[in-house]
């Protein structure tokens, strides 16, 4: 089959079809002096063509295509990933500690201290070595790919990617990846053209021609290869994509080379059957390969917050072991000589030797570093590198982010940065394959100024609803009157219409609803059956338009739709139905759409094209044929393209379709019937974000045709500078006088659920810059299409002028040009500055070219700061350096938590630099993927990951950290207090084993419950209140007030941990028996106390307990006493202090229970009393709701509750509903006006 | 394909396909286990939500308060039951004229170290009756005294002969010394003898450490070894002939204290003293706090169900249980004049 389409294709010529692929510039005018680097540094490389075996010694020894993106190897890892761990502060501070642990200094074994630091960076080594070995996985993938490579004698074996070398000759297939940059020799059409497909280079979907060199075109055919030899000169490798110096020695001949004959790796062949190339650059050294970076490791803001955090504690550390050793050093001089029980004079080299103080002094600091260590507990970091990964296994496993289609899920693939999501300000999007799905549907026409396919839209219809809704509100305060019936009959209107179109909008209802339930309809409505095709009007379809009254036009405007293209007809299976391919998907969907209405283009030679038509006196099809005299072909600056055609009856006309200004340009007087309609209509469909197109045609008289022909046909045969300019004046003679038939609208499809995402996004207070390789008109369009753009807001551009353009491309005189973008920036500053106190939204809207001169160091901060001013930001004609850039300028200017979002390459960048990288999964490409943090299967997905997942781990995360401080803190305090009472001495009140257990059983296991399970407030409420995600974005939950907070909270606990218990249990009896308490029993009530404190302190913070929560929290207190009874079991020896003693001494005591009840209630109160003033006076608003919800005033109250949701939400300029609120604005505007 | 398959997924609602993906992981993973599983995964298990709301926090504060008051006036009443009596006698137990030069009169071993106190008993005190030396300013809880001992010499005696930890009371001219340490070494030796009038009042100065102590701790065949035998003599000497398991001062001394300020059991009097009984003590005062200016007490104390006395446990209940009333009430005054309402 495909062979079959394939044949006909060479036979068409597709080279000579595509006319405006002549147009693609030529490098051939200034390859001259570029020529002449060649040999010099830089560019000295040498390719033997077809002689690989060359290239396997030196000097022109050159790497093979093996390409590695790991970090490490066998060899490297360990040395590697240690230095790695070790640069964090932290780790580097415990392996001190446990390094001096080892000569009896500490006051702990060195067993305790090794281990749990083995065990962190084991860990951590551990997920490097994972990460980096499904890196090598990939690599291994990609580098065993399959290609055909010329062996000898015109035989082609196939070998792997990475065994090719440079100078092999491969062939590589339709829709295969080219495994290296290649020359290109020859391909399947006869005149040497290819078609690449560079989206994962820089994200544009339309096909590139490529070219080789008229010397090589004989190379289309294996036996060719036999004795082929040549050379290739040419530059180093270098990371350009769009620039190659080089030339080959042929035949005896010297050929310059161009990038159009280089085929780069990562590219992909298109709509050609084959092509023959050899390798220039492999491996290593490709440009793609060039051009990637290294994946960065990132860290989030509380992240790093908390290493300033670790600092603070350090501080105190620091802090209290000196003071604890001058302490220690002032008490040895002036008494330890006199306590003759501790014979101190005895021992010169202990650290407590009165007769050093000094030496002493630095001992017994380094030992208090080590004993106070709780304080910066190593366990720190297992906790949060445990939760992290159950919080991504739980963000992993949400089904509702589960895409059934792909059957795909998110996947965290880093855990790092999660709660990182919880902060995100900035969203930097890309266009194609992330909000849009790279398809494009025929949606709406305008015909005769007669609009078809539907034409209430959601946000008319959604005003209209809330009008109604707001309107009755507002007569029942005000004693009805009739002044709002007009509204009224508007919505009534629009619902009878809408109830017509229901099978358009089959999703009006959802939408209403939209306020109560979570909606996931795409706004597209009902899927059509037919690709490309989401239009349905009764009045057209089913061949129905024949009964209507001006047929003739009507049919016209279908020929137009037929006849004015470049596409062929592909068969397509068993199906009826025809498929095309064609330059522009666009094009693709109005032969598909005119194949509906009855006017199927069926075959194409050279000269002529065959259509089915319906006619309509009869209601048959007929088969009629269409001579295609000419063709004018479409470009970026005509805008237009044409079609001379002549029917069977010899009648000739012109059907041209166009923009829609150029297209107004163009008429004739008469041929303005329908213009003011169509007018209406256009900005109709383009406020729907619908790409538009005017369709005209005229009649021309035969000798008309024949003059205008032969000036046509002379100037096509120039040659030279002039001939553009001849072409172009024969055009203008021809394309004018037109008669305009109508409008078509297309849709560039988006993702599913896109616009309600990026309302509901907008509405927790994220801003969205759309950021795109594609044109501005494109990237307009989507920007309405996602309501990111609205007609009332105001547009500010960013452009260069065609000369400053071709100045830049000259690198020339940059002055003037930045000069210009300047002050388009100061202007459109100072405009929204005026703006923005009358409420003016603004957009921005860049195009890649200013946008370089505008990142420029000097004056990228004026354009940041005008940019983080405006309510969107558009960026468009940006390559993936430039998004990366952005993506790097914004985090570093604005100083806020960026995500970027995108699918392809040509995103990597991007993705790497920003906070957050997200990558769809599900499209071909898998770089983005791979270079994410998180991967997506679809783009809405975003809306719950941020909303929810972000929040909670957030939320999840803060509370856990500073819960963990709190109680480590509250700890270590008490041994310091117990440093007082015993001479500064070094002596750790507890026994060590409680000490090891107070963070690997006693109090780890409720904290990770909390870093896992707790939730503020439900998922659904997270995303019925959006408001919710700013607490993550100014950060109120881990401010440094919040970290002050808890640590005089747990100097307090500690206070009174120690105090209470020291003093009830010192001096008297413990018991009735008389029995006193001694060291073990007072360190053991203490540690009692402790872990009762630290455990319902949990308790206090937790608001949402499962089971799961209440077993760790009770249980770990439990445990205390279980551990306790075993620990007295053991033999003395092993047990000592703690033998028998729950059984035996504390347990039988009843002062022991009611002494931990008392410090319990005493330790907690402040903090308790302070939560509740807080709560009551100064809630938050995750406790208001939260309070709501408790009451299930949520249900009783249920206006209440909508209310809320509403108010909760950010006045935003972007997102649906603000199309929404201006939509009413703009209703009760003229309501009033007509009042009047 | 893509466009099919996303037909049909479109076209339902939202809450039909949250209740699809339900329904299906459950059909997928069945049994209770794969349903809390599920559950847990998807983050929906049932939670309780408590919320600090007004009527919890009031309620919750009084009836803490109300707890902690009874608890508070049990443990008052029973501390102030005990009936304790604290005598100093390391300043008055000096000679005259060593008044001022203690070190000295404590470091001669050939001045008689006798002395004797009278006590008036000022309530009734019932059976038993404990009596504690107290010292103060004496640090057991320093580092290297509480360090200094072997756990396992103590249980097994000479067969075990790594005591490094005993540094530096570990051997003595070459042989080991049991029990070695810092800690036996500084054995507490004041005696102490009462006489009710001229009946010598008898102490019962068995059962005074730890059963665990006595049956686990201290080898009931290990026996004082080269002890006390230096040059340097620290406290009391021990019975070569008596276990060590038998010999309660020393394992009363080695449970070291956690504080500089600490008592320790020495003897039971099990006869009940009467009010205004006058009691004679006889001191053997041979324990050198002087260097280091520590304090010698003699204490003789009953006890409560609670232990002895100490006050400060109850009135802390009072204390604690008052202010969570008064707290319950000053919220509740809050709570009235500013009652609680959704702001709207």
């Amino acid at each position: 089959m495909v062979k079959a389409s394939g044949k006909r294709k060479q036979r068409i010529k597709w080279s000579k079809l595509y006319t405006f692929s002549c147009l693609n510039p030529r490098t051939t005018d200034n390859d001259a002096p570029n020529q002449q680097l060649l040999g010099q540094p830089g560019f000295s490389r040498v390719v033997f063509c077809n002689q690989p075996e060359l290239h396997k010694i030196k000097p022109q020894k050159y790497p093979s295509n093996y390409v590695s993106t790991t970090k490490y190897n066998f060899m490297t890892f360990l040395p590697r990933a240690l230095f790695e761990q070790f640069r964090r502060v932290a780790n580097l501070y415990f392996l001190l500690g446990a390094a001096l642990s080892i000569p009896k200094l500490a006051p702990f074994s060195p067993a305790s201290m090794i281990t749990p630091l083995v065990f962190v960076v084991g860990i951590s080594m551990l997920k490097e070595a994972i990460e980096d070995w499904s890196r090598f996985l990939q690599d291994m993938d990609v580098n065993s790919r399959k290609v055909k490579v010329h062996s000898r004698n015109g035989s082609f074996v196939e070998k792997t990617w990475k065994e090719l070398s440079v100078g092999d000759v491969v062939k590589v297939n339709k829709n295969e990846n080219f495994p290296s940059d290649l020359l290109l020799l020859s391909s399947s059409y006869e005149d040497g053209v290819c078609y690449v497909e560079t989206m994962n280079l820089d994200g544009e979907t339309n096909l590139k021609l490529k070219r080789s060199l008229e010397a090589t075109l004989s190379l289309d055919d294996d036996v060719e290869y036999t004795k082929f030899q040549a050379t290739i000169h040419c530059e180093d490798p270098n990371p350009n994509l769009y620039s190659f110096v080089g030339n080959l020695e042929f035949n005896n001949g010297t050929y310059p080379l161009s990038p159009t004959q280089i085929l780069l790796r990562d590219s992909k062949l298109r709509n050609t059957e084959y092509v023959y190339g050899v390798v220039i650059f492999s491996g290593p050294d490709a440009k793609a390969v060039r051009n990637s970076t290294r994946s960065p490791s990132k860290r989030s803001r509380v992240e790093r917050r908390l290493d300033y955090l670790i600092y603070v504690l350090f501080l105190l550390l620091v802090m209290i072991s000196v003071v604890n050793s001058i302490g220690s050093a002032l008490v040895l001089k002036s008494e330890a000589a006199m306590w003759w029980y501790l014979r101190l004079q005895e021992n010169a080299d202990s650290p407590l030797n009165p007769s050093k103080p000094v030496t002493s002094f630095f001992l017994q600091f380094v030992r208090s570093l080590i004993l106070y260590g709780y304080l910066i507990p190593i366990s720190l970091y297992v906790s949060i590198e445990v939760v992290k990964v159950l919080q991504a296994m739980l963000i992993n496993k949400d089904m509702r982010m589960y895409d059934e289609l792909s059957g795909k899920a998110v996947e965290a693939r880093t855990s790092n940065i999660n709660e990182e999501l919880g902060q995100v300000e900035m969203i930097l999007s890309d266009k194609t394959g992330t909000l849009t799905c790279n398809q494009m549907e025929f949606r709406k026409c305008s015909i005769e100024g007669i609009s078809y396919g539907g034409e209430i839209n959601e946000v008319d219809l959604a005003a209209s609803r809330r009008m109604n809704v707001d309107v009755e509100r507002y007569r029942i305060s005000i004693d009805g009157s009739d002044s709002t019936g007009e509204s009224i009959e508007m919505f009534e209107y629009s619902v009878a219409e809408a109830d017509a179109k229901q099978a358009v909008l089959g999703c009006d209802h959802a939408i209403e609803n939209s306020d109560i339930e979570h909606r996931r309809i795409p706004a597209s409505g009902k899927e059509p059956n037919i690709k490309g095709f989401n239009f349905r009007d009764d009045r057209l379809m089913d061949k129905m338009w024949i009964h209507g009254s001006n047929v003739h036009d009507m049919i016209m405007f279908f020929r137009v739709m037929a006849l004015c293209h470049t596409g062929i007809p592909v068969e397509d299976g068993n199906s009826k139905r025809l498929k095309y391919e064609a330059e522009s998907p666009e094009e693709v969907t109005f032969l598909i759409a005119a194949q509906e209405f009855g006017f199927k283009f069926c075959q194409r030679t050279q000269s002529v094209m065959f259509l089915q038509e319906l006619e309509p006196s009869s209601g048959i099809e007929v088969k009629r044929e269409y001579k295609l005299l000419n063709l004018l072909e479409f470009n970026s600056a005509r805008k237009r393209m044409s079609v001379i055609v002549s029917n069977e009856a010899g009648e000739i006309f012109l059907f041209c379709k166009g923009a829609d200004n150029i297209i107004f340009d163009r008429l004739a007087d008469n041929g303005r019937i329908y213009q003011q309609a169509t007018t209406a209509h256009l900005s109709n469909y383009a406020e729907d974000g619908l790409r538009t197109m005017l369709f005209a045609y005229k009649k021309i008289e035969v000798v008309e045709y024949e003059s205008w022909n032969t000036l046509f046909t002379k100037a096509k045969a120039t040659v030279g500078t002039e001939r553009e300019e001849l072409l172009e004046h024969a055009s203008e003679m021809i394309e004018k006088y037109l008669f305009l038939l109508g409008a078509v609208a297309v849709e560039d499809k988006l993702q599913k659920g896109v616009p309600e995402c990026i309302d509901k996004l907008a509405q927790a207070g994220l801003k969205i810059w759309l950021l795109t390789g594609d044109k501005r008109e494109t990237a307009m369009n989507i920007g309405f299409a996602c309501s990111l753009l609205r007609h009332d807001m105001k547009q500010f551009h960013l452009v260069l002028s065609k000369e400053a353009e071709s100045i830049v491309c000259l690198c020339l005189a940059f002055q003037a040009v930045e000069e210009d973008i300047l002050s388009q920036i100061r202007n459109s500053y100072q405009e929204i500055v005026k703006g923005n106190k009358k409420d003016v939204p603004s957009a921005l809207i860049v195009d890649g070219k200013a946008m370089e001169v505008a990142l420029r160091s000097e004056i990228s901060n004026q354009f940041l700061q005008l940019a983080v001013m405006c309510d969107s930001v558009i960026c468009c004609r940006v390559s993936p350096k430039q998004k990366a850039l952005i993506a790097r300028l914004v985090k570093e200017y604005t100083g806020k938590t960026t995500l970027a979002i995108g699918d392809g390459a040509n995103d990597v960048g991007m993705i790497q630099e920003a906070d957050i990288g997200v990558g769809i999964s599900g499209m071909e490409g898998m770089q983005a993927v791979m270079a994410s943090d998180f991967s997506l299967p679809q783009f809405y997905f975003l809306e719950r990951l941020l909303i929810v997942h972000g929040h909670w781990c957030y939320k999840r995360i803060s509370k856990m950290i500073l819960y963990f401080m709190y109680k480590n803190v509250a700890f270590g305090l008490t041994l310091f207090y117990n440093e007082i009472y015993s001479n500064f001495s070094g002596d750790d009140l507890y026994d060590d084993w409680y000490m090891v257990l107070f963070n690997v059983l006693l109090t780890s296991l409720p904290v990770i419950a909390l870093g896992v399970l707790e939730q503020d407030v439900s998922a659904d409420v997270c995303l019925q209140f959006p408001a919710l995600y700013q607490q993550g974005q100014r950060n109120i939950c881990f401010s440094w007030k919040r970290i002050f907070g808890w640590i005089l909270n747990a100097t307090l606990s500690s206070v009174a941990i120690f105090t209470v218990t020291i003093y009830i249990f010192s001096p008297a009896a413990l018991r009735q028996d008389g029995k006193v308490a001694d060291l073990a029993h007072i360190g053991t009530i203490m540690y009692t106390c402790v872990i009762w404190t630290v455990n319902c302190q949990i308790a206090l913070i937790v608001t949402h307990f499962t089971w799961i929560t209440h077993v760790l929290i009770w249980g770990s207190i439990l445990c205390w006493y279980i551990f306790l009874v075993l620990y007295g079991m053991l033999p003395p020896e092993h047990s000592q202090g703690g033998f028998h003693i729950l059984i035996e001494a504390i347990g039988t005591a009843p002062m022991y229970w009611i002494v931990t009840f008392l410090v319990v209630v005493v330790t907690l109160l402040p903090y308790f009393i302070f939560s509740i003033i807080q709560r009551s006076f100064y809630p938050m608003d995750d406790q208001v709701i939260q309070e709501i919800k408790y009451g299930r005033t949520d249900v009783s109250n249920k206006p209440m509750w909508l209310r809320e949701q509403q108010n909760s939400r950010k006045r935003t300029q972007i997102g649906f509903s603000a199309r929404v609120d201006a939509k009413i604005r703009h209703l009760k505007e003229r309501l009033r006006r007509t009042k009047k | 394909m893509e466009g099919d398959g996303e037909s049909v997924s479109s076209s339902a609602s939202t809450a039909l396909v949250a209740a699809d993906v339900d329904a299906r992981s459950i059909l997928v993973l069945r049994g209770g286990r794969s349903k809390a599983m599920y559950q847990f995964t998807q983050q929906s298990l049932p939670a309780c939500k408590p919320v600090l709301t007004p009527t919890s926090v009031i309620s919750t504060l009084f009836l803490m308060g109300i707890f902690c008051i009874p608890i508070g006036l049990l443990s008052l009443h029973a501390s102030l039951s005990v009936v304790e009596i604290v005598e100093r006698y390391d300043s008055e137990c000096v000679p005259h004229q060593f008044r001022l030069n203690k070190v000295a009169y404590i470091k001669d071993s050939l001045i008689p170290k006798n002395c004797s106190r009278y006590l008036k008993v000022p309530k009734y005190m019932k059976a038993p009756i404990y009596i504690y030396y107290q010292l103060d300013n004496y640090y057991q809880n320093h580092r290297r005294y509480v360090k200094s001992r072997s756990d396992k010499q103590l249980r097994y005696g000479l067969q075990y002969n790594d005591t490094s930890s005993c540094i530096p009371e570990e051997s003595n001219d070459g042989l080991p010394i049991v029990p070695c340490g810092l800690i036996s070494w500084s054995l507490f030796n004041d005696t102490y003898s009462f006489f009710r009038g001229t009946d010598e009042l008898r102490i019962n100065r068995k059962n005074i450490a730890w059963k665990s102590d006595r049956d686990h701790k201290f080898g009931k065949h290990v026996f004082p070894f080269n002890f006390q035998n230096g040059t340097l003599i620290g406290g009391a000497m021990l019975d070569p002939n008596v276990p060590l398991s038998d010999q309660e001062d020393l394992i009363v001394w080695m449970r070291t204290a956690a504080l500089p300020s600490f008592r320790k059991l020495y003897g039971k009097i099990e006869e009940d003293l009467e009010a205004n009984d006058v009691i004679s003590i006889y001191f053997l005062n041979n324990y050198n706090t002087y260097s280091f200016g520590g304090r010698k007490k003699l204490v003789l104390s009953t006890a409560s169900w609670l232990g002895g006395r100490n006050n400060f446990l109850g009135m802390a209940y009072i204390a604690i249980g008052s202010c969570l009333i008064v707290l319950a009430l000053v919220f509740i005054l809050l709570h009235v004049k500013n009652p609680r309402i959704i702001i709207t």
